[in-house]
C-alpha cells in the first residue's frame, strides 16, 4: 500500500490529538517519528498496526476512527488537495456519487500504486442507494462513510448515511439523499489551483 | 466521416449541436458567423455574429484554409485556430484550439466545432468555465484534475527528496565524523589525503599522540578520559586553520593535515603551539589532568611522487623518534630538507 495513505492517518492523528499522540503511537509500534513516506510503499498491515495502537490509546474504536479519517481527508485545510480532487468528480452530490466508481481509476491515473477500495453503487430509487465497497483494510467502508458524509456537507447536500456492516468481502453503506443542494455548497471553482 | 452509414440526412435542431458541441460554431456559405455554440459564446462578444470566421480567428498553418472554399475541401481535417488579436484578452496567452470544420449536407454552410487542445487548462483558469461548460463526454475537468493531481504527487515526491537529502547529509556527516570529539574519523581523513595526493598543492601531515593519557585514563578513570580527549579536541581546532583537516585516528591519537602548508618553520611553530596548549593542565571535576603531546611531522614536498601510504608511515616513525626522544616535542621526518630537529616548546612560558 503506497505510504500516502498511512501518512494521511498519521497527519489525522497528528492534527486532531496532536503530535505528542502520534509519538505515543509510533514509538508504541516501533516506527520512526517521522512517520510514513507518501512516496513509499508498506506493508498493508503497517497500516493495521497504527490503526489499532491508535484506537488504544485514544479509547476509540478502530471504526470510528476510520469514519473520522474519511471526514478528515474533506475537512481538514492540510488536506485541501484531496478535497478539491474530490470536487472534479461531480457538480453537485448526486453527481459525484454517481461518478464515485471511478474513484479508484481516478487514483491510478495519478499515481498506479495507489490501491483505493473497490466501489460499486446501486441506485434504489427515490434517492436512495448502496456502496458496496471492497478493500483489504478492514473497515475501509467507515473512511468511505466518513468522507461522503464530509463531501456531501461540502456540497450542501442533506445525506443520511449508515454503514450496513460486511456481506461476503465487501463493506456495505446506506445512502439517502433527503434534500439535494438544501444548503449552500462551499465554493469551488474549477480554475483557482488550491 | 466522409462515408455516413446511411446518405439519409440526420434532422438536429440547433440546441442539440449546442449540447453535443458547445464550442462549435456555424457558419453560412459565405463564411460569416450565424450562431455559436454557448461555451464559445461566453469567449467572444455578442457581435461576432455576420463577420466571417476569418475575421474573428487566426487559421494557423501554411497549409490551412484561407477561405470557405478551402474549409469545403479540407472538411474533416485538423484545423489550428487563434482568436485574432483584438478578441484575445489583454496579457493572456492565446489559446490553441483545435477545429474541425463539417458542411452541411446541402453545402449552404458549415459547422466548425473546436476544443481548447493544450490550452484547457489555462482556458479554464482565465475564463472562470465549469463542468456545466463542457459536454459530459469531454476529458477538459480530467486534464485540470490531472493537472492538479500532478502538482501534489510532484510536491509530495519533492518534500520527499528533500527530506532524503537532509537525511544523506547528516548519514555522510556521521560517517566521516568521530562521535566522541567531532573531529574528522579515519575514513574522512583518508579521503582528504586521496583528494589532496591527487591535486598539485603540497601539503603536510602531523601524527600527534598523546602523552601520559593512560595514567588519566588508569588513575582518574574513562569519564575524565573521554573529557581530556574531547578538550584536546577543540584545542587542536583552535590552533589549525579551517582548511586543514584533523582526524582522530585512534584511541589518544591525532591526524592533522595541512594543505598549502609545507614550510618547516612555520609547522614547527604550529606544533610547538600544539603541544604548549596541550601540556597545560585540563580540569576535570575537582581534578586536574596533565597530559602532553608528541608529534611527527613530513611533507608532500619530500617526495617525488605522493606516496600517501609511506608519508603516513613517515609520519608515524618521526612520532616515535619523538617519543623515543622524551616525549612533548615534534619532529620532522628525515626526508623533509631543512627541518629544525626537534621541536621543543620553550617550557618557561607555558
Amino acid at each position: 500500500m503506497l505510504g500516502l495513505i498511512n501518512r494521511s492517518f498519521q497527519f489525522f492523528v497528528i492534527d486532531t490529538w496532536g503530535v505528542e499522540a502520534w509519538e505515543t503511537v509510533a514509538s508504541a509500534i516501533g516506527l520512526p517519528f517521522a512517520g510514513f513516506e507518501a512516496m513509499l510503499s508498506y506493508d498493508d498491515s503497517a497500516l493495521d498496526r497504527v490503526i489499532d495502537a491508535s484506537s488504544a490509546l485514544l479509547h476509540r474504536s478502530r471504526f470510528s476512527l476510520m469514519e473520522d479519517l474519511g471526514t478528515y481527508l474533506v475537512a481538514h485545510e492540510r488536506q485541501a488537495t484531496v478535497r478539491r480532487l474530490l470536487r472534479f468528480s461531480g457538480a453537485n452530490f448526486t453527481d459525484f456519487l454517481s461518478s464515485i466508481e471511478e474513484l479508484p481509476d481516478r487514483g491510478r491515473l495519478v499515481l498506479p500504486d495507489l490501491d483505493l477500495p473497490g466501489l460499486a453503487l446501486s441506485d434504489l430509487g427515490g434517492g436512495a442507494f448502496r456502496l458496496r465497497c471492497l478493500s483489504p483494510i478492514s473497515g475501509a467502508g467507515h473512511v468511505i462513510m466518513g468522507l461522503l458524509r464530509a463531501m456531501a456537507d461540502d456540497y450542501g447536500a442533506l445525506v443520511l448515511l449508515e454503514h450496513l456492516g460486511v456481506e461476503g468481502e465487501e463493506e456495505v453503506i446506506s445512502i439517502q439523499i433527503a434534500d439535494l443542494e438544501l444548503y449552500a455548497a462551499r465554493p469551488f471553482s474549477l480554475g483557482i489551483s488550491a | 466521416m466522409n462515408k455516413p452509414v446511411s446518405r439519409k440526412s440526420l434532422p438536429l435542431a440547433p440546441e442539440a449541436f449546442d449540447h453535443l458541441m458547445p464550442l462549435h460554431l456555424r457558419l453560412n456559405g459565405l463564411g460569416q458567423i450565424t450562431a455559436l455554440g454557448p461555451t464559445l459564446a461566453r469567449l467572444l462578444p455578442a457581435n461576432v455574429l455576420g463577420l466571417s470566421l476569418f475575421d474573428v480567428f487566426d487559421l494557423r498553418r501554411a497549409r490551412g484554409p484561407a477561405d470557405v472554399a478551402g474549409l469545403m475541401s479540407q472538411a474533416g481535417e485538423r484545423l489550428h485556430l487563434t482568436f485574432r488579436p483584438e478578441f484575445r484578452s489583454p496579457g493572456a496567452r492565446p489559446i490553441p484550439f483545435r477545429g474541425m470544420a463539417i458542411p452541411l449536407a446541402d453545402r449552404s454552410g458549415l459547422v466548425v466545432n473546436l476544443s481548447f487542445g493544450l490550452g484547457v487548462v489555462d482556458a479554464i483558469r482565465h475564463y472562470g468555465l465549469t463542468d456545466s461548460d463542457f459536454a459530459p463526454t469531454d476529458l477538459a475537468l480530467e486534464m485540470m484534475y490531472l493537472v492538479e493531481a500532478k502538482t501534489a504527487a510532484m510536491d509530495a515526491l519533492r518534500g520527499f527528496a528533500i527530506r532524503l537529502q537532509g537525511d544523506k547529509q547528516m548519514a555522510e556527516a556521521q560517517a566521516m565524523t568521530d562521535t566522541l570529539t567531532g573531529l574528522r574519523n579515519r575514513r574522512a581523513l583518508a579521503q582528504a589525503l586521496e583528494r589532496l595526493s591527487r591535486g598539485t598543492a603540497p601539503f603536510a601531515l602531523m601524527h600527534l599522540d598523546l602523552d601520559f593519557f593512560k595514567d588519566v585514563n588508569d588513575t582518574l578513570g574513562h569519564a575524565a578520559g573521554d573529557h581530556v580527549l574531547r578538550r584536546v579536541a577543540e584545542l587542536l581546532m583552535q590552533e589549525t586553520r579551517a582548511e586543514d583537516t584533523v582526524a582522530r585516528v585512534g584511541g589518544d591519537e591525532f591526524v592533522a593535515v595541512f594543505p598549502d602548508l609545507v614550510d618547516p618553520d612555520r609547522l614547527g611553530a604550529i606544533a610547538r603551539r600544539i603541544i604548549e596548549v596541550l601540556s597545560r593542565p585540563i580540569a576535570f571535576e575537582d581534578k586536574l589532568c596533565r597530559i602532553s603531546a608528541s608529534i611527527g611531522i613530513t611533507t608532500s614536498l619530500a617526495y617525488e611522487v605522493t606516496d600517501i601510504a609511506r608519508m603516513e608511515q613517515d609520519a608515524d616513525e618521526a612520532l616515535y623518534a619523538s617519543k623515543r626522544g622524551g616525549r612533548g616535542r615534534a619532529i620532522f621526518h628525515p626526508g623533509t630538507s631543512h627541518a629544525p630537529n626537534p621541536v621543543i616548546p620553550d617550557r618557561r612560558h607555558p
